[in-house]
C-alpha cells in the first residue's frame, strides 16, 4: 500500500500546495487548461483551486466527448434513427444531448426505436440476435473510446454481421488542443494532459506543444495529490525556462501509449478531412471515419442524412466554455434556463462535462479543504 | 465513459474469444481484452474498463484509487456501473477458474 499512500498522503498535499505557492510567488499570473472532464471534476469536487494561489487559474478544456458533438451530428443521428427497420443503439448519455429540433430521447418516444447500449458490442449482439433490424452503433468519444468501436467493426466483419453499421463521431484529442492555443485571444501558460486518452496514444502526440508553442504540458492523474503535483510540475518547468511534455501519471501512462490499440485504430478507422466541433467550428483532420474496406459498416454510405450544419442557440455558450473562454457559472444561462434537468447544451448534459461538474459540485456545496485523507 | 471503471479479471475465456469476464462491484460480465492480450493480462488482476473493453492493466493500489475517485464522481460512477450491470447476459461461472 506505499504506492497510495505516497500519492494520498495529506502531508504530500500540503507540501505540494506550500511547493506551489513558492513558485507561483516567483512567476508572473498563470493560466492551465486541464484537457479533460475528468480532471475537471476532481477540480471542483476537492475545491483545488481554492488550494491554488490566486495567480494561478485552471480553465477547463474540450475532453468532454459529448460536449463536443455538434447539433447536425445529433440531427444526423436522428434522421437514421427514424427510418423504418433501424435500432439505434447508443450510450445513455447521449440521448438527451439536443439537436436542432429534438433529442433522442424525444425521438424514442416519437416512436423510433432507440436503445441504451453499455458497450458497442452490445449493439453487435443485438443486431445478430435480431436479423431483420438494421442496427446502427451511434459512436462518440476520442481515442479512449475509438478502439472499442474500431474492435467492434473488425468483429462484425470477421463474423459477417450485414445488418450492422457505425455512425462515427470519433473525434480525436489533439487538434482541438492546437485549435484552442491557435485561437485569437487565448493566452495559455501550459496544459494538464489527460490522462486515459494518454494510456493509448501516450505521450508522444502532445510533443508539438513545446515543440511548436513552447508551452510545457503534464499528463496527470485523478487523485489531488495528482493534480496538484501536475501543476507543481508545470510550474518547476516555466521557473527553470523549460517547455517539455511530463508524464505525471506514469503508474498508468506509458509514454508510448498502447501499441495493440493504436494499431486497431489505424486499421479500421483513418482521418476524416473536416469534422465540426461543437462551439470550435470546423478542425482539420480531427475525427475519424471507417476506412473503406469497412464501407460496409459505415451508416454515413448507408443511410441518407441530412448533414445540415445546425447552429448552436443564442444563449448557449458552450463554445465558450470547451475553449475555457469562460467559466461555466459565467454563462447565461447557467443554472437558471440551462440545468442537467433541461440542458440548453452540451456541457450540462453529459455528467462528464465542465457546466455538469460545477453545477453539481461547486455552486451548491461548500468547497471541502484538502479532502486527501484515504477514506 | 472517457474515464475508466476498475474492474477485476475473475476468468479468462477461451483465447480465441479475447474476452473475460470481470467483476465491478459485485457484478460480473463479460468484457473483451483484445487491447491488453500482449500485456499479458490473467486472472486476478485489474483492469480500467472503458465501455466494455479492458484498456490498462493497473495494480491493486491504482484500482483503489481509481475507484475512490469513481466514488467521489458519483453520478458519473453511478451511471457507468448501472450501464455496466444492465442487461448482462447470464454468465455461467465455471468451477475451473482458479486465483491467482
Ligand atoms: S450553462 Fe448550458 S448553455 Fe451555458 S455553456 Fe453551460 S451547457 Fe452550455
Amino acid at each position: 500500500m506505499k504506492f497510495v499512500t505516497e500519492f494520498r498522503d495529506p502531508d504530500a498535499a500540503k507540501f505540494l500546495i506550500a511547493e506551489i505557492a513558492e513558485l507561483a510567488a516567483e512567476q508572473p499570473a498563470r493560466k492551465f487548461m486541464e484537457v479533460c472532464g475528468g480532471h475537471t471534476h476532481a477540480i471542483y469536487r476537492h475545491g483545488i483551486e481554492s488550494l491554488l494561489p490566486d495567480s494561478i487559474e485552471m480553465v477547463h478544456g474540450p475532453g468532454c466527448p459529448v460536449c463536443v458533438i455538434p447539433m447536425g451530428r445529433v440531427d444526423d443521428a436522428i434522421a437514421i434513427a427514424s427510418q423504418d427497420g433501424v435500432t439505434m443503439c447508443c450510450f445513455g448519455d447521449m440521448m438527451r444531448v439536443p439537436g436542432g429540433n429534438s433529442t433522442l430521447l424525444e425521438a424514442k418516444a416519437n416512436g423510433a426505436d432507440v436503445r441504451v447500449v453499455y458497450s458497442p458490442l452490445d449493439a453487435l449482439a443485438i443486431a445478430e440476435r435480431e436479423p431483420d433490424r438494421n442496427v446502427v452503433f451511434l459512436a462518440v468519444g476520442f481515442e479512449t473510446t475509438a478502439p472499442s468501436t474500431a474492435i467492434t467493426a473488425m468483429q462484425a466483419r470477421e463474423r459477417d454481421v450485414s445488418n450492422f453499421s457505425i455512425f462515427c463521431n470519433h473525434v480525436t484529442i489533439v487538434p482541438p488542443m492546437k485549435a484552442i492555443l491557435d485561437s485569437p485571444g487565448m493566452q495559455l501558460d501550459g496544459f494538464l494532459g489527460p490522462g486515459h486518452v494518454s494510456t493509448v496514444i501516450g505521450t508522444g502526440p502532445y510533443e508539438f506543444v513545446s515543440r511548436e508553442y513552447g508551452l510545457p504540458l503534464v499528463t496527470a492523474g485523478f487523485e489531488p495529490v495528482d493534480i496538484l503535483q501536475g501543476v507543481a510540475m508545470l510550474l518547476h518547468q516555466l521557473a527553470d525556462g523549460r517547455a517539455e511534455v511530463e508524464n505525471q501519471y506514469k503508474r498508468v501512462v506509458r509514454d508510448a501509449g498502447n501499441n495493440s490499440a493504436l494499431k486497431i485504430l489505424s486499421e479500421v478507422f483513418e482521418l476524416r478531412p473536416h469534422f465540426e466541433w461543437r462551439g470550435l467550428g470546423f478542425i482539420a483532420q480531427s475525427a475519424l471515419t471507417l476506412r473503406t474496406e469497412y464501407a460496409q459498416w459505415d451508416a454515413e454510405k448507408l443511410f441518407e442524412v441530412p448533414g445540415v450544419r445546425v447552429a448552436d442557440p443564442k444563449a448557449c455558450q458552450c463554445g465558450e466554455v470547451l475553449k475555457g473562454a469562460i467559466r461555466p457559472w459565467e454563462c447565461k444561462v447557467f443554472g437558471t434556463a440551462c440545468t442537467p434537468e433541461t440542458p440548453i447544451g452540451t456541457c450540462m448534459v453529459s455528467s462528464e462535462g465542465a457546466c455538469a461538474a460545477y453545477f453539481n459540485y461547486g455552486r451548491f456545496r461548500a468547497r471541502p479543504r484538502i479532502p486527501v485523507t484515504a477514506t | 465513459m472517457c474515464v475508466g471503471i476498475p474492474a477485476q479479471v475473475v476468468e479468462i475465456l477461451a483465447p480465441e474469444k479475447k474476452a473475460a469476464i470481470v467483476e465491478v462491484e459485485g457484478v460480473r460480465r463479460e468484457v473483451s481484452i483484445v487491447v491488453v492480450l500482449d500485456d499479458g493480462v490473467k486472472v486476478g488482476d485489474w483492469v480500467l474498463l472503458h465501455v466494455g473493453f479492458a484498456m490498462s492493466i493497473i495494480d491493486e493500489e491504482e484500482a483503489a484509487a481509481q475507484l475512490d475517485f469513481m466514488r467521489m464522481l458519483g453520478s458519473v460512477y453511478d451511471e457507468e456501473v448501472e450501464a455496466f450491470s444492465a442487461d448482462v447476459p447470464s454468465i455461467e461461472p465455471k468451477s475451473s477458474t482458479t486465483e491467482t
